[in-house]
């Protein structure tokens, strides 16, 4: 599992909530918005699914974008990835 | 003998347009939409022309619809999912008496688990007492779940209202208009709600398919745990032929609601005919109601009797809601009116639809007449 930095306070672009919404909405929905934003924005992903703790690291290992951190001191995980690419 | 179907409520029959838009989808265009090939890319975009066509009917966006297989999955969906995705924020639940057993049992189990929910009461015409939604609707409660229109007594609920209290108090609002939809005009902006139950048998689709709207933004706990299916919020393979059917049900109704003054032309020669009948009472309120719905106690004889004498005769009517009356005499709905069980028991539910004729009514009039007529000669109760 790769190492996650735990943040808070990060102030995000975009938003991005699948709370609830079953795996692997977390993966499709993040890489959707993430088409939207432009080089050096953030994306802020609310969600509850745990599975996320390695498969968001994962993915952004695999597509290049950076992974600020998450920040898991409220009722779910928010994770923060800076676009790195356009 | 003439057959006329006049349990509208009940289910409806597929119109043969809707079934020429299924029909691929049973043939040769069977994929499964969450394939990545043209099989299964023409069946998605049957789903989501659906999607829009559904969306549409009620002025909502295609991405606030969510497809279940029944009005009654979406009901269970509303209320189980709403609540238990706002648990944390409260454990309150408001809703009223004469709510279809789908909504009302989905709030029994949230009790046994360890939701409070209040009960509203209706007046003798069937609407919701807003004192009581008002009063019990607190800063604890996290939704109110109400119907558009009632099954059997067509009245139909200021839910305009019931949205102003809710949301002043911060609940959220789920309204089941399976009875309502294809009959009356729905435009969940205009009514301010935040989920709507539609089903597609009520409304001359095929049986199978039903839709949740959730307003965008708004979180919900899944019922059936798949994958990627209505976005990651009801699993399962989709019924894609029934859901292309729903959809083009649902265009047709919003081109068919300009028929309805002549359904209502209909409904209304009957409720006269019938109110010169001795000992007989129109339920539920005479002007805000469903216009293809009439609703009658005939005194002195058993409903389900009725409906059944008329089925010999070919005319097709209700007794209340279809699933409880094959269990229960008296009419949950009526006793909450104020009805006493006796009378409760004597229900007539007429329901029009597009397909009716002056003819068919006319008939059905005559052979209402002979049958009441008939029973009552054998009634113990009848004067």
């Amino acid at each position: 599992m790769a190492e996650i930095k735990f943040v808070s306070g990060i102030r995000a672009d975009a938003t991005e909530d699948v709370v609830f919404r079953m795996c692997p909405m977390h993966l499709m929905r993040t890489e959707d918005r993430m088409k939207e934003l432009k080089k050096g924005q953030i994306l802020e992903v609310i969600t509850d699914y745990e599975g996320s703790l390695n498969d968001i690291p994962e993915w952004c290992r695999k597509t290049g974008n950076e992974l600020i951190g998450v920040d898991d001191n409220g009722e779910f995980f928010k994770f923060y990835i800076r676009k790195t690419s356009d | 003998m003439l057959r006329v179907y006049l349990d509208h409520m009940a289910t409806t029959p597929v119109a043969k347009e809707v079934l020429n838009e299924m029909l691929p989808y049973l043939e040769n265009r069977f994929g499964n939409p969450s394939r990545a090939y043209d099989l299964g890319f023409e069946a998605m975009d049957a789903i989501d022309k659906a999607r829009e066509r559904v969306a549409g009917l009620i002025n909502a966006e295609p991405e606030e619809i969510i497809f279940t297989s029944s009005g009654a999955e979406a009901n269970n969906l509303a209320v189980h999912g709403l609540a238990n995705a706002n648990k944390t924020r409260g454990k309150h639940l408001v809703s009223s008496l004469i709510e279809h057993h789908s909504t009302l049992n989905s709030l029994r189990w949230l009790q046994k688990q360890g939701f409070v929910v209040s009960f509203a009461g209706v007046d003798r015409h069937g609407e919701v007492d807003l004192n009581q939604i008002e009063k019990s609707t607190g800063k604890a409660t996290v939704l109110v779940s109400v119907m558009l229109a009632n099954y059997e007594v067509g009245t139909i609920q200021p839910v305009k209202e019931i949205v102003e209290i809710a949301h002043e108090k911060g609940a959220l609002v789920h309204v089941d208009a399976v009875a309502a939809a294809g009959n009356i005009e729905i435009d969940v902006k205009a009514l301010g709600v935040d989920a709507l139950s539609i089903s597609s048998h009520t409304m001359y689709g095929p049986k199978g398919a039903g839709a949740l709207y959730l307003r965008g933004g708004l979180r919900l706990v899944p019922l059936i745990y798949s994958g990627v299916q209505e976005e990651g919020l009801r699993g399962g393979t989709e019924n894609v032929p029934a859901i292309a059917g729903f959809g083009k049900a649902a265009e047709m109704a919003e081109k068919g609601l300009g028929e309805i003054e002549r359904v209502r032309w209909l409904r209304d020669m009957l409720v006269e005919s019938v109110l010169e009948i001795e000992d007989t009472e129109l339920t539920g309120h005479s002007e805000k109601r469903l216009p293809n719905h009439a609703s009658f106690i005939v005194d002195y004889i058993d409903g389900e009797a009725l409906m059944q004498a008329l089925s010999f005769e070919g005319v097709y009517i209700g007794n209340g809601t279809a699933c409880i009356s094959q269990v229960l005499r008296a009419s949950p709905v009526l006793i909450a009116m104020g009805y006493p069980s006796r009378r409760a028991q004597s229900s007539a539910v007429f329901s029009f639809g597009r397909i009716n004729t002056k003819r068919e009514i006319e008939y059905a009039i005559d052979r209402f007449y002979l049958a009441v007529k008939k029973l009552r000669k054998i009634s113990p109760f009848a004067r």
